[in-house]
């Protein structure tokens, strides 16, 4: 190597650290795929919101296309996101479940009975235990589960109008055909 | 109305930084003396000009200004106002603020204390630094205006993050702040030594205090840092591993390397082209450390806000200095030499090892921090670099490093001897072999790890001492008086035992916390007593308290040892309602042997609490040694040779200067 090439490697080396950092402009570290997506999503029963002596049942959901919400009164961007939810569910079209996650029914309905109601049922998570199975770590979550039971796409954080138009709408179309 | 002269101030500053760093160069190659001496009045104008945006910023947040919409985003008017003026820098504009603010006292400094430099030098050194700040200024006005207005003002600011209400957030940042943007001054002195095609003893003489004192403000505010981590978390961790810590560690590293190699290039003429690189290094990785904060590509409890504009803008910026730098270093270090040879064995070789050694460390911290977004980029999936990674694979990089440290200062410039060096050492191995025994024993405790680290503590410490011994030794048939022998060792050298001696207290405290800390998690109701670390714990129960901006829910601890009352630990929960959140604040009683750390978790059901109990053994040694290190810095400044030779390189420069003009 001649003398000169050797006092270029220290620019080298920087450019090539630039190429990856612009690269690194355009990425979303705070994007992390769920492992669950494609895969079956857990089963679970659980006790309705405010009438205890009926229990959701996933596995009722089966050859149906649906959504499931986590969200909890303690969540502020559960607020957010509510008339989304709201809009979704005067549609008809979107079938969107509730998990009520680590909340007393009491708050969640108070909140339910000021802002309205989405939900054709919602699922109580007291302790969070089927939250667990599902790997929420934020609430509001939303999963696009298909007819086979599958877990087809998660949301982590409040659904936006872009993220409802270009992601979960031709989702749902898709695999209501 | 002051929000508007803070920003007019802002925007002439910028215009005097354009005249600093642009006409004085052109003037040093044209040689036109009417340009070149533009640069001292361009910089102390453009100092005033960043004062005045400065006060007039930290004005709106003392007064409460909420039509600034920064000041509305990161204050409260029920705040302290010692926060209200460190809200200052509580978000990302303000933070720019400071830098530039901080850029503009080092190159203040330059221009009242670099007077003995020859005047071409002097000019190219200010007139680079007016570089540097000409670009963070323009990324100020562009993307990151502090004085945007907010029309219609709100009432209330949304307050300043519970998290930096702590009084470490008046020193961490400034002090911090003062090391990273300090190297920018070595910077300088490599790019105008480049620009020159001169690089001798006398520039390294020039560098070397400039690049100590910078050393030492990044020592202490690293420190600051960790410890602030330290009680504010609640965890009881003093450091993380994480992307923003890297990157004030990252210059740390490579700044202490300078400092050794400076040493080297003003005493043997030797790695005078290492020394450059290392200064163009030194800042660069503080600028890559403002990229990755700034910019959100990492995550990182640090980052603010997260704008690409913001990314793409420094990005463009890093590719200009550290690219342009690096370009001329290609083009003009071939022709600057290598300098004198040396053997082996010598004090060079083992300089050498120790560049290495700590260069090879940054790489692998810089290759963790990265490592995350280069698999990203390459689409490799989404992984991240956890401490198990750093501590593995950054104790294996040092541990050579350490030993040789003892050597090191025992050996002779130019050729040593290995077994004169190594009889010399004998007492010290068989010391540290012992207490690598003896330590964990008496701690109830013996892995290969402590072992390791205690041997490696107490090597580096005990070496140190030996050092001075020797050093007296060789000076008693002189100076037969051990005082007068003590007083005639310059203060230099007592700097480098004590920065050496502050890495041992390091290693040991690290060593010992890591080894035998306990921690437990508990759900303790009233008067639950809780044991550990032979101390017993009991809980007295809660408290409301009022703040200033927050209420509190308080828990006593008093913990007794044998039946006597040792300490009373009061955890607090504190609840800020601006900002609704939840802040834990930790109790520690702190000791030289141990300290005893209480935290409250989660209230749970009946008045019990969930309790953490930590007992951190020698953990105050970790920043003692920080500390030690540090002094160690202001000691070396202190050394009497650096007046005389300050006078004396006044004297070549002069003698030089007329040299060019004849």
């Amino acid at each position: 190597m001649s003398r000169t090439a050797k006092f270029l490697i220290p620019l080298a080396l920087f450019l090539i650290a630039v190429g990856f950092l612009f690269k690194g402009l355009f990425l979303d570290p705070h994007e992390v795929p769920s492992p669950l997506v494609g895969k079956p999503a857990p089963t679970f029963q659980a006790p309705v919101l405010s009438d205890a002596s009926k229990t959701f049942n996933s596995a009722d959901m089966k050859d149906q296309v649906w959504l499931l919400n986590v969200w909890a009164s303690w969540c502020g961007a559960c607020r957010d996101e509510h008339p989304i939810l709201m809009a979704m569910a005067k549609t008809n079209q979107i079938a969107t479940y509730g998990l009520d996650y680590k909340d007393t029914d009491q708050e969640a309905q108070a909140v339910l009975d000021t802002n309205g109601n989405p939900y054709k049922t919602i699922a109580t998570d007291a302790n969070g235990k089927i939250g667990i199975n599902y790997g929420v770590y934020g609430v509001p979550e939303t999963y696009v589960i298909d007819k086979a039971g599958v877990i087809r796409y998660k949301q982590i954080g409040p659904i936006t109008e872009e993220i409802l138009l270009t992601k979960i709408v031709p989702l749902l179309k898709e695999l209501q055909r | 109305m002051i929000p508007e002269i803070g920003q007019l101030s802002l925007i002439l500053a910028f215009c005097f930084a354009i005249l600093q760093g642009t006409l004085p160069l052109i003037g040093v190659w044209k040689n036109n003396a009417m340009l070149s001496n533009l640069a001292v009045p361009a910089a102390r104008t453009q100092f005033v000009f960043i004062a005045i945006t400065f006060i007039c910023l930290d004005y709106s947040f003392f007064a409460n200004d909420f039509s600034v919409l920064y000041v509305a985003s990161n204050s409260n008017s029920h705040l302290p106002l010692a926060y209200r003026l460190a809200a200052l820098w509580g978000g990302h504009e303000g933070s720019m603020i400071l830098w530039v603010s901080i850029l503009s006292v080092w190159t203040m400094a330059v221009t009242l204390f670099a007077k003995s430099l020859p005047e071409t030098f002097r000019i190219r050194l200010i007139a680079v630094m007016g570089m540097v700040s000409m670009g963070f200024l323009a990324f100020i006005i562009f993307t990151s205006n502090p004085f945007e207005r907010l029309i219609p003002a709100v009432l209330d600011g949304r307050d300043l993050n519970p998290l930096l209400q702590d009084p470490g957030m008046v020193f961490h940042p400034p002090v911090l702040y003062m090391g990273y943007v300090g190297f920018s001054v070595a910077f300088a002195f490599a790019i105008a030594a480049l620009l020159d095609g001169r690089l001798d003893i006398t520039w390294a003489r020039w560098t070397r205090p400039w690049t100590t004192v910078a050393w030492v403000f990044l020592t202490l505010g690293i420190a600051f840092g960790s410890k602030w981590a330290y009680y504010e978390l609640g965890w009881g961790g003093w450091w993380f591993w994480d992307a923003v810590e890297n990157a004030s560690f990252m210059p740390w590293l490579v700044g202490t390397a300078l400092i050794h190699s400076l040493a080297v290039t003003e005493k043997r003429d030797a790695f005078k082209v290492w020394t450059v690189l290392l200064s163009i290094c030194a800042f660069s990785l503080s600028l890559l450390g403002t990229f990755l904060v700034r910019s959100g590509v990492l995550t990182s409890v640090h980052a603010f806000a997260t704008d690409p504009r913001r990314g793409i803008f420094i990005l463009m910026y890093l590719v200009v200095v550290i690219g342009g730098a690096l370009l001329l270093f290609a083009l003009r270090a071939p022709k600057v030499g290598l300098g004198e040879r040396f053997d082996v064995v010598s004090r060079e070789s083992m300089l050498l090892t120790n560049n290495v050694v700590l260069v090879a460390a940054t790489g692998s911290v810089l290759l963790g921090t990265m490592y995350p977004l280069l698999m990203d980029a390459l689409g490799a999936g989404k992984i991240s670099v956890g401490p198990p990674y750093f501590d593995t694979v950054f104790v294996a990089i040092m541990a050579p490093g350490l030993f040789l440290m003892g050597l090191g200062p025992l050996a002779k410039w130019k050729k040593a001897s290995l077994p004169e060096i190594g009889s010399r050492l004998r007492v010290a191995a068989v010391i540290s072999f012992v207490s690598s025994l003896l330590v964990p024993i008496v701690m109830g405790k013996l892995t290969l790890m402590t072992a390791v680290g205690v041997f490696m503590g107490i090597w580096v410490a005990s070496t140190t001492l030996i050092l001075l011994r020797n050093r007296i030794k060789t000076r008693r048939v002189a100076t037969p008086n051990l005082i007068e022998n003590l007083k005639g060792i310059p203060l230099a050298f007592y700097g480098m035992l004590l920065a050496h001696l502050g890495i041992g207290v390091f290693i040991l405290g690290v060593t010992l916390v890591k080894g035998y800390e306990s921690e437990q998690d508990l759900r303790m109701e009233k008067n639950d007593v809780a044991k550990a670390g032979g101390l017993a714990f009991k809980f007295e129960g809660t408290q409301e308290i009022a703040g200033p901006n927050y209420v509190s829910t308080q828990g006593t601890f008093t913990v007794t040892s044998k039946g006597k009352v040792v300490a009373v630990l009061q955890p607090e929960k504190r609840f800020y309602p601006v900002q609704g959140s939840v802040m834990t604040e930790a109790a520690i009683q702190p000791g030289v042997v141990k300290d005893m750390y209480v935290s409250l978790g989660e209230p749970l059901e009946n008045g019990a609490w969930s309790v953490r109990i930590y007992i951190k053994p020698f953990v105050q040694w970790i920043w003692a040694g920080a500390i030690l290190m540090a002094l160690g810095g202001v000691l070396a400044l202190l050394d009497r040779r650096y007046r005389i030779v300050n006078k004396k390189a006044a004297l070549a420069a002069q003698d030089l200067q007329e040299a060019y003009e004849v």
